[in-house]
């Protein structure tokens, strides 16, 4: 070392001396902006060094700063996503609240419109195997529930009560195989057998070839297996085709679309009519019908032909005279048939307090036999 | 001998390092620079003789010493400078650096030659005045012109001034 600044000691000493002067007359030189050019050089020197050492004192920090911003972004991250998981949860299972609010409403007010006598139930269990189709409600028998009756929805049937515990059901859904209830379709009055296929969809046997059915018309209970009532809705047909001997007919089972939670068991069943099938084009105006005319006769009902008519009159005839109509013996009087009957309008008051009711349907449990499926 | 040889050194006596008294290096060149400040104001033309740098020179190659040459050179300019309206520095770095490379110079040739000091006062001069035209626009930013052959002219002339100022300063040497 010493050799070294030895060799190089007149230059070394030549540079310093220089330095030196330059430090000297930069310090007293100003530039054209009145700034010393010492000041100008320690700043020209300073400023890059600076720069330098800022740079790399900001891309430390903004590494550092980075590196734990990322971590609580990371941590941030973690938390939101199970805030956001909380949150999703909480609102599936508000959905799934109104959903059921929903449901119970419309289970309400379909238990309180139709006229079976009925049971909400809620479905709290599957059956264990894997190929059956039944479901577990928390209602049994001692809750009145008996081995056979139906159980619905609002919106279809779903199937029967298979077993009837004292406080659980088992109930066989529409799609299990061994399911079967008898259907009418709703426009064209095809009777047939609805059978569960193991599947989602179900199909309609015993329909023949000739008869005529739609895709997309609906089928309803027939009360025919006398378990479920009469104009329960069933499902849409999905698919129509001929068979070999009967039509091929899929129908998407209506009660149990949308999940199944709260369903009706019916206690007592009330058959109804099949509603009939709302034509294509509903929004066709149609003038009120013509005020009946005194003269004329009267309207025939729908469907009514001039036979039914001739038949009704002579029934008036014979109520208005007291006869029975195949009691009278061969040469006995008939009755009058020119007689003048009051029109319907003014007995129909007295007629319809005397009119029947509606057909009851005894309690299918009692009534139907054990088991109808094939 | 050859021409060449004789304007190096031919013997370790003629390397050998000159001395002079303190006074001497501290008189000589204040005189010098009280010349080049005062004597102008009354014999203008007597300005363009650069006494302190040829002063400079003489000692540089005289002591043969680097480090003792830019010394001698750094205390005149400034001293030059100090009683001019340059800012401090100016003279000193240009006379720095020729006492620096005329101590270096002076070791090799035989600067006892009146033509060696002829042409190392013309060389220095012109160095002189170029390394000062050099700091003075590229540190003061002043538009000051190099005019060569003014310069060269100023050069000879200093060259010549500078072989009787030598002869002159060689009497003041220490005698061993």
């Amino acid at each position: 070392m010493d050799t070294l600044l030895n060799r190089y000691r007149n230059i070394t000493v030549l540079l310093l001396v220089i330095l030196a002067q330059l430090v000297l007359l930069a310090y007293q030189v100003k530039n054209n902006q009145d700034v010393r050019i010492i000041r100008l050089w320690a700043v020209t020197a300073v400023t890059p060094v600076a720069r330098v050492v800022e740079g790399v004192r900001s891309g430390v920090a903004g590494l550092l700063g980075n590196y734990i911003f990322l971590k609580d972004a990371r941590e941030q991250n973690r938390r939101l996503r199970q805030e956001l998981a909380r949150v999703k949860l909480e609102n599936q299972f508000l959905k799934n609240e109104l959903a059921t609010a929903d449901r119970a409403q419309a289970l309400l007010k379909f238990q309180a419109q139709t006229p079976s006598r009925t049971l909400a139930a809620r479905v709290i269990g599957i059956g264990a195997t894997a190929n059956s189709r039944v479901v577990f409600v928390d209602r049994g028998s001692t809750a009145g529930v008996q081995k056979g009756m139906a159980v619905i929805t609002p919106d279809g049937i779903v199937g029967k009560v298979l077993a009837s515990f004292p406080t659980a059901s088992e109930v066989l859904l529409v799609t299990d195989p061994t399911f079967a209830a008898g259907v009418i379709s709703q426009k064209h009055h095809v009777r047939g057998t609805l059978k569960g296929q193991g599947f989602g969809s179900c199909r309609v046997d015993y329909v023949q070839n000739e008869e005529t059915v739609e895709v997309g018309e609906w089928f309803y209970t027939s009360g025919d297996d006398r378990i479920f009532p009469k104009g329960t809705p069933v499902g849409r047909v999905t698919v129509v085709r001929p068979g070999p001997q009967n039509k091929e007919i899929y129908v998407d089972p209506a009660g149990l679309q949308g999940g199944l939670e709260e369903v009706l068991i019916v206690l007592d069943a009330v058959h109804q009519a099949v509603p009939e099938a709302q034509t294509a084009s509903t929004s066709v105006y149609l003038a009120p019908p013509p005020p009946p005319d005194s003269t004329a006769e009267p309207a025939l009902p729908p469907g009514a032909t001039e036979a039914d008519r001739l038949r009704e009159h002579y029934r008036e005839v014979g109520e208005a005279q007291g006869h029975k109509f195949g009691e009278g013996l061969p040469g006995s009087k008939p009755p009058d048939f020119n007689l003048k009957v009051p029109p319907a309008q003014e007995r129909k008051p007295a007629a319809a307090a005397q009119a029947p009711q509606a057909p009851q349907v005894p309690n299918p449990a009692a009534a139907a036999p054990a088991s109808r499926t094939p | 001998m050859s021409r060449g040889e004789r304007l190096m050194f031919s013997s370790q006596r003629e390397s050998e390092i000159s001395r002079f008294r303190a006074r001497v290096l501290f008189a000589v060149p204040l005189a010098a620079i009280l010349f080049q400040v005062y004597v102008p104001l009354f014999f203008e033309f007597l300005a363009y003789l650069e006494l302190p740098l040829l002063v400079v020179v003489y000692f540089a190659l005289m002591r043969r010493s680097p480090v003792g040459g830019l010394f001698i050179g750094a205390l005149v300019g400034l001293a030059q400078d100090s009683l001019s309206r340059n800012p401090l520095g100016m003279f000193g770095i240009v006379k720095t650096l020729v006492g620096y490379f005329a101590a270096s110079v002076g070791m090799r040739f035989d600067v006892d030659h009146p033509f060696i000091r002829f042409a190392l006062g013309f060389f220095f001069f012109l160095f002189h005045q170029f390394f000062y035209w050099v700091l003075a626009r590229g540190l003061l930013g002043l538009p000051v012109s190099f005019e060569i052959q003014r310069t060269l002219v100023l050069g000879l002339l200093n060259a010549v001034v500078a072989v009787s100022l030598f002869h002159f300063l060689d009497k003041l040497k220490e005698r061993g």
